[in-house]
């Protein structure tokens, strides 16, 4: 039985196609198509239902301090109303998942991925013994995205102009953090049930297009931000992932987290493989399971992602690659239906971050 | 002429003993905008169910089966420059193959038009 979010009556509404994901049932798509959901994204302002994720708070003592034993992002040093990208650490530094923590004053609140829930709250009350962690099921998750979002959303909540990249702020009882995984500014806007579908409307009255999983995809491809499960696992480690922006030099020095000895000697000494942009020569796309060959046919490495660019009008894709192989530039060849495809590895992101900082 | 229908979503008009190919409405609405096609040259024979082309929408690659045993007459090589073009009307102007048919014992296997529409129903 897939799960619905609170805004499954406005998808059907709006033409959704729907289909399973991550035990939910959610829109891939609008009428309006991918390119054009991705294009509103990057030119305008886009919607899109993230209620799927799992919010979710940390209460008890010093909680950012208790969290940073599981993780190795730079939490104790988060000021109330920051948010902070992390990633749940495996003991041998791989990724149980990746999420984001915010100070939320007297607790943390925290989002993770719905595929990961489950395991998620497991870690964390194994890990926090002395703390609550608690889920919160009556909250809807909207991401609103795009150069246009700044004014659409100060239209309805005045207080949003204030915010900067990564800032967070509760409203009466719904929380506006401006962050997102499209590489645009953006919203993500946690507000009660009961007020979800009202503030979809509100906010597609405004001008922001309803956008899909579909565009979701392609968006956080071209700024070449990892999707758990896909280009990040427990296998592959932050460094090799190319996250280490998000260790701080302290937590490094520390080595004070899970699967430190090979994190922080990846950090340090460089890691054997890392996570690169690919684009080919020709225009077939290289999807996910694409195996990549040298340019003597040894196959080196696959690609974890995939597809098109709608912003590059051109086939993109993500994988791991050993490091004499991982510089921009690099020639290297897809193997796809049997035949090499020349393709190139280039410096991520694919599309330009523009984040309000 | 007459069209027959396959399980995986392509058609086939049938002139004597040539033909013309191509995927369905109800498949380019399941793929959505097609970004690439690839199709092979005229001259290229082939068995029913061979891999004869490939199509990729933004969201999923398809391969294009051969309905049965023939020969590539003429590529739509309009829709390898501008695939987009496939969605605008993929049971018309956006076929794929022009083909010779060389096999035609294997068209009574395929599906007519009232089958093709109650399995997509």
């Amino acid at each position: 039985m897939l799960k619905k979010t609170p805004l499954y009556d406005l998808h059907v509404e709006l033409g959704a196609k729907l289909v399973p994901f991550a035990g939910w049932e959610m829109p891939v798509q609008y009428p309006a198509g991918i390119m054009a959901e991705h294009g509103a994204c990057r030119e305008g302002a886009a919607l899109f239902d993230v209620s799927h994720m799992c919010q979710l708070t940390i209460a008890g003592s010093d909680p950012a301090a208790a969290m940073e034993a599981l993780c190795p992002g730079g939490l104790i040093t988060l000021k109330p109303g920051a948010a902070r990208y992390t990633q749940l650490t495996t003991l041998k530094g791989g990724i149980y998942d990746d999420l984001i923590v915010t100070n939320a004053g007297d607790h943390l609140f925290v989002v993770v991925n719905a595929s990961m829930a489950e395991q998620d709250l497991e870690i964390m009350r194994a890990g926090l013994p002395d703390h609550t962690v608690n889920p919160l099921t009556d909250r809807a998750l909207l991401a609103v995205q795009g150069p246009r979002v700044g004014d659409i959303v100060a239209g309805i909540f005045p207080q949003a102009a204030a915010l900067r990249f990564m800032q967070s702020q509760m409203v009466g009882a719904t929380r506006l953090s401006r962050l997102g995984y499209t590489g645009e500014d953006g919203f993500e806007i946690s507000v009660p049930i009961e007020d979800a579908e009202t503030l979809a409307r509100n906010l597609i009255d405004a001008g922001a297009e309803p956008a899909g999983l579909g565009a979701r995809d392609t968006l956080r491809m071209e700024a070449g931000l990892p999707l758990y499960g896909n280009d990040i696992d427990q296998t592959t480690s932050p460094i090799e992932a190319g996250l280490g922006f998000s260790i701080p030099k302290r937590r490094r020095e520390a080595a004070d987290f899970p699967g430190a000895d090979r994190i922080v000697a990846e950090a340090s000494n460089g890691p054997g493989r890392s996570l690169v942009g690919l684009r080919p020569d020709g225009r077939a796309p290289a999807r996910a399971g694409t195996e990549i060959a040298a340019p003597d046919g040894a196959v080196i490495g696959t690609v974890t992602s995939g597809g098109f660019s709608p912003t590059l009008q051109a086939p993109i894709s993500l994988g791991y690659v050993p490091a004499e192989y991982a510089a921009p530039g690099t020639p290297l060849n897809f193997i796809l239906r049997g035949k090499a495809a020349p393709a190139r590895v280039v410096a991520l992101p694919f599309v330009p971050h523009r984040y309000l900082r | 002429m007459i069209t027959y229908y396959t399980e995986d979503h392509e058609w086939i008009t049938v002139d004597g003993d040539m033909a013309t190919i191509g995927i369905t409405n109800h498949a380019a609405e399941q793929l959505g905008e097609v970004v690439f096609v690839e199709l092979q040259g005229a001259g290229e024979t082939f068995a029913k169910g061979d891999e004869i082309g490939v199509v990729e929408s933004v969201k999923a690659a398809s391969d294009i089966y051969a309905p049965v045993a023939g020969e590539i007459v003429e590529a739509n090589e309009a829709l390898v420059d501008t695939p987009a073009e496939l969605n605008e009307d993929p049971e018309g102007t956006s076929w794929l193959y022009k083909i010779k048919v060389t096999a035609s014992g294997e068209l009574a296997e395929l599906m007519d038009e009232d089958a093709y529409k109650a399995l997509i129903d």
